[in-house]
């Protein structure tokens, strides 16, 4: 019982009060960039959930078994960004082979993850903040399903927003960052939250 | 083209950040003080004239189906390289960064100039488009850094510069998540108006 309050505790922190994009600002880039339309938006959520699980499993595993153990802590970074860039390059082949649907839907979005800074993040936050792998790999999900949750709420209000009157200077990305403030207005609503 | 376009052009005409919208985590996310703003801006520079320098060296001995994960290893020495070096010299500002700093590697400004100059220029014209770009996403990061604090907190750099009856109950809003995200749009809106208008002169 202990156990699911832990996992349930992790899960709200994760998606709602330390939300990858509008509190900690990791991955904007997508945030931004994917969400004019409501399916790209899904496609690419899914895709990003399933690479930062993944990822945070692979750096847990690298960064206890390998780095601290021979003491190569200082290339932190430079293993990290080539596990991710390797895993998604892997990823893509292995779901281009088995699953040829799911690639049609997903497969435009891989390539972009590698620099998507959410996942070096998750992979870099997961050690620093000292989980274990059960927990790093919760994280890892749960922090992907947080960034799917603003992503594709982003992309519904911007479909809206195209029949909206938005005055011309502040057509496009601009109006999306108001957009996003107020998201990130509502959120602030939970930052109180410690569980 | 001159040598000179190749340096300014990063700082207002192909901004990295308000007209190409990239790199805009840290943008966003080290810009509640200028101190902050201007040590990442500085941090990406180098790491930018490191990139664009060693890979416009190397760029006749990449393979080209390989080219983007050489750039990543390049990227990420300079950076592991600006993270050693800060934390040793300047402790607290690395704590401030905390995070950002590994995230340069992801920084799609340095992965696009490496993609999109050095890999096609020669060098000293790779070198200042590499100086010009980190100067104009320095600039970026001060200008959102200056609105903020200055809102935020009533201080520009630490030193006071709003009354005192302001500082005591600032605009709370502009330091936290929120406030960075509508400075940036009212910001790009600005810069929009003013692309229209000069368009329209010509």
């Amino acid at each position: 019982m202990q156990f699911m309050g832990s996992v349930f505790a992790l899960a709200i922190t994760a998606i709602f009060v330390q939300n990858f994009v509008l509190s900690r600002f990791l991955g904007l880039c997508p945030y931004i960039g994917v969400s004019k339309k409501l399916d790209s938006a899904i496609g690419m959520g899914m895709a990003v959930v399933f690479v930062m699980t993944l990822a945070s499993a692979i750096s847990w595993l690298i960064q206890t078994y390998l780095l601290n153990r021979f003491g190569l802590g200082y290339l932190q970074t430079i293993a990290f960004i080539l596990t991710i860039a390797a895993l998604v390059q892997f990823v893509e082949m292995v779901i281009q082979k088995t699953a040829p649907a799911l690639y049609k839907s997903l497969g435009v979005y891989l390539p972009l993850i590698t620099t998507n800074c959410a996942v070096l993040g998750v992979s870099i936050l997961n050690i620093s903040e000292g989980f274990n792998f059960l927990g790093a790999v919760l994280n890892g999900l749960f922090a992907g399903l947080g960034f799917t949750l603003v992503l594709v709420a982003m992309a519904g209000i911007r479909e809206r927003l195209e029949q909206a009157e938005v005055p011309q200077a502040m057509k496009g990305m601009p109006i999306a960052f108001i957009v996003a403030g107020c998201m990130a207005l509502a959120f602030l609503g939970f930052s109180g939250f410690k569980i | 083209m001159t040598l000179l376009q190749d340096f300014t052009k990063g700082f207002i005409k192909e901004n990295p950040v308000f007209i190409m919208a990239l790199g805009l985590c840290p943008v966003l996310a080290v810009t509640t003080s200028v101190e902050n703003a201007i040590g990442m801006g500085l941090a990406a520079t180098f790491v930018l004239v490191g990139s664009n320098f060693m890979i416009s060296l190397i760029k006749k001995l990449i393979p080209a189906k390989v080219r983007i994960p050489c750039y990543i290893v390049v990227i990420a020495s300079f950076v592991t390289v600006v993270d050693m070096s800060m934390n040793a010299f300047l402790p607290d500002l690395h704590k401030n960064l905390g995070l950002f700093i590994p995230l340069i590697v992801v920084n799609c400004v340095i992965l696009g100039r490496a993609e999109a100059f050095a890999n096609r220029n020669n060098l000293i014209r790779s070198i200042l488009d590499g100086f010009g770009m980190g100067l104009g996403f320095t600039l970026a990061l001060v200008v959102l850094g200056v609105i903020r604090e200055l809102l935020g907190v009533g201080t520009l750099l630490g030193y006071n510069i709003l009354p005192l009856g302001f500082r005591e109950s600032p605009m709370l809003v502009a330091i936290l998540a929120p406030g960075a995200f509508i400075t940036m749009g009212l910001l790009m809106g600005l810069l929009n108006m003013r692309r229209k208008t000069t368009q329209g002169a010509e």
